[in-house]
């Protein structure tokens, strides 16, 4: 039973540093931040092919992460790939001619929707539709178009 | 030849025996720890001897662990142009692996052993046996509170390691390395899951603390009382927790990052 | 030796006793300790169990305290079977005991005030300044007041166990188990304890049981002797009865010769044909 009250000061200190660890592992070094609800408003675009695109892949405008991918679903009737994503509601001045990509980042990178802002006056609203894709490159079939051409250039 | 088989089915035996004494009185741990609680003065003193004291060595391995994570690291990383993801790489091994299982092998070295040798001489010194005569159950009062310290120090300690680690890999790769500061967080930030990384990794060290002090307090519980058996006891705690560190990390991860 | 039972004396009344132990039989292994032995531990006073080493002296302790489960037979402490009772009852019962360890069994991570406060820290609820005095009180008992601040490790054998019976009559129990609390002592320690023993048993009215094989300090203060050898009781009586036993056995016990009814040599083949084997590998 022998104790100290240095001994029970190292005890607090300890745990204390501890907890401050895990929660530097949360805040800093996670994506928990992004759980944080801040809030967003929810837009949908429709891809031919939406790629390595994933739920929380990055929505960036510029190169500025603005939100993030939540749902994809497939449209049985279109065939199309529909991706809601969640963008933080300080950024609502996008244009209704807004253009989504998916883009790569660098060559091995993950894939992220793009929003380039078009000219028109009319902003897009909570659960608006992006009008204006432009699908991720698939490698091969990018690889394929190329040989097919370097063929027919030899011809 | 029926030699050896009764010497093997003697020693499966006596394992099944012992694996019965270990899971019995783990039991009795468990229950046992009701009536730590109203004396938190018994946990803050454990918490002292095993945490506070193991507090040094594993910062310190957890810095150079994340020093050389980010020096290795960075060179294969810049054979792919990919240095922008060394913090990722970094942050992904400390916290799902390198954090709980390297810190879960120290703590079992540093703060296992001295649990085993310190009950084993308990009860070679009759200090269990004569606490039992005094009407004292040692369960409640040697062993629930260290069992509890275990059990909240090592996901503790295995927190601190990584964070550590992180903060050190950052001060290889932008002070030496000269990676981006911005895209070491920025990537680690949006690759590590709350969920998926952090929070399993805090499973995994739970696991391992529970696993690790149970072996140390019942190899010390279970040790011939004599200078030759706890020493062995001590030996026994070190190996065993790093075989069951090592072989549960397994499962747990592949039961955890198994899809994805 | 069967029922060579040498009843010199009949003032063990089974009334009067505070332990009674009935057809005990103990074994370890394939090694019996005890063989259907019966004793009786008189109220008030000092009943000594004498025996070479490895007769299950303390064994016979950790039955009475209910810390071994015998084979078969029964142990009666004041009127209860202490193997029959529940896990909680069996605790309440051994606050009314005090037991002295051969090494003392001090908490080695605790003062000797501490130690000697830890039953009363851990059975009652009394404020911490009755503690002080009641802890002062018993380290006084045992002539150890200005030691309170010493570590466990500080003390010398002696010492630590008078702290040890300090600590074991913390409680204020109904009766003390010694077990082989003479060995290793220097003669002014051993004269210390022995003066404890009687003294204490006197003072506060205990019953003491004394597991032992020093045979002149025991003979001094105990009031009955039971000699155990080979799991059964080859003789009783008072100190003067035993010593003028006609038994061999006990004659060789309490004079400590070599060689007697307990042979010097380990049974072994005979030595000459050992010798001669010496050189071949066997």
């Amino acid at each position: 039973m022998s104790h100290s009250p240095t001994q029970d000061t190292l005890v607090g200190l300890f745990v204390a540093l501890g907890i401050a660890s895990l929660f530097f592992l949360a805040f800093q070094a996670s994506n928990l931040s992004a759980y944080a609800e801040h809030d967003t408003y929810t837009l949908t675009a429709r891809f031919e092919n939406s790629g390595g695109l994933k739920v929380k892949s990055p929505v960036s405008a510029a190169g500025v992460k603005i939100g993030q991918v939540i749902a994809i679903t497939f449209d049985p009737k279109t065939y199309d790939s529909v991706v809601k994503m969640h963008i933080d509601s300080q950024y609502n001045t996008f244009p209704d001619d807004t253009t989504a990509s998916i883009f790569t980042a660098g060559l091995l990178g993950e894939q992220y929707v793009n929003l380039e802002a078009g000219g028109s006056e009319i902003i897009l609203k909570d659960q608006d539709k992006i009008e204006i894709t432009q699908s991720a490159i698939i490698l091969e079939k990018a690889i394929g178009q190329f040989l097919f051409k370097a063929a027919e250039e030899k011809k | 030849m029926i030699e050896q088989l009764q010497l093997l089915g003697n020693q499966t035996r006596g394992s099944f025996a012992k694996l019965g004494r270990g899971t019995l009185f783990l039991l009795q741990t468990l229950t046992g720890i009701g009536s730590v609680i109203p004396r938190p003065r018994l946990l803050l003193n454990q918490l002292y001897s095993v945490g506070v004291l193991s507090f040094l060595i594993i910062t310190i391995s957890g810095l150079f662990v994340g020093m050389v994570l980010s020096l290795q690291g960075y060179y294969t990383l810049s054979d792919f142009g990919a240095e922008a993801s060394l913090g990722l790489m970094v942050a992904t091994s400390l916290v799902r692996e390198l954090g709980p299982v390297v810190s879960a092998l120290l703590f079992a070295g540093r703060a296992g052993s001295a649990l085993t040798a310190e009950i084993g001489l308990m009860k070679a010194t009759e200090q269990l046996s004569g606490m039992e005569m005094m009407a004292v159950d040692p369960i409640q009062r040697i062993i629930a509170p260290r069992f509890l310290a275990g059990l909240i120090a090592m996901p503790l300690l295995a927190g601190l390691f990584s964070a550590i680690g992180i903060l050190g890999g950052q001060l290889v790769g932008s002070g030496l390395l000269g990676v981006d500061d911005g895209a070491y967080w920025a990537q680690m930030q949006a690759k590590i899951d709350f969920q998926g990384d952090i929070v399993n990794g805090i499973i995994k060290s739970l696991t391992f603390g529970f696993v690790t002090t149970w072996i140390a307090l019942f190899e010390g519980y279970d040790a011939t009382p004599t200078a030759e058996g706890v020493s062995r006891a001590t030996t026994r705690t070190v190996v065993n927790s790093a075989f069951s560190v090592l072989g549960l990390d397994f499962i747990l991860t592949a039961l955890m990052f198994g899809d994805d | 030796m069967d029922y060579f039972l040498p009843r010199m004396d009949t003032f063990v009344s089974n009334q009067n006793s505070l332990v009674s132990v009935r057809d005990l039989s103990f074994s370890r292994g394939t090694k019996i300790i005890f063989d259907n032995v019966s004793l009786d531990f008189e109220r008030g006073k000092i009943t000594a169990i004498m025996g070479p080493s490895g007769t299950g002296k303390t064994t016979l302790l950790k039955l009475i305290g209910g810390q071994l489960h015998p084979a078969q037979g029964t142990i009666l402490v004041d009127g209860e079977n202490v193997h029959q009772l529940p896990r909680k009852q069996l605790f309440q019962f051994r606050k009314r005991i005090g037991m002295l360890f051969q090494s003392g069994a001090l908490l080695t991570d605790m003062n000797v005030y501490d130690n000697v406060a830890f039953p009363l820290r851990e059975h009652t609820h009394l404020p911490e300044s009755m503690i002080r005095s009641l802890v002062l009180m018993k380290l006084q008992a045992v002539g150890l007041r200005g030691a309170k601040d010493f570590m466990p490790n500080e003390l010398s054998g002696g010492m630590a166990r008078r702290v040890a019976l300090a600590r074991a009559i913390a409680l204020d129990p109904m009766m003390i188990l010694y077990d082989e609390p003479f060995t290793g002592q220097d003669p002014i320690s051993m004269g210390v304890l022995v003066h404890l023993i009687k003294s204490l048993n006197s003072a506060l009215g205990l019953t003491s049981i004394i597991v032992s094989h020093d045979v002149h300090e025991t003979s001094a203060i105990a009031d009955y002797i039971y000699v155990l050898a080979d799991g059964k009781i080859i003789g009783q009586g008072t100190p003067d009865a035993i010593r003028q036993s006609s038994s061999a056995w006990i004659q060789q016990f309490m004079t400590g010769t070599a060689d007697g009814p307990v042979h010097f040599h380990y049974p072994a083949k005979d030595y000459l044909d050992d010798l001669l084997l010496s050189g071949k590998r066997y």
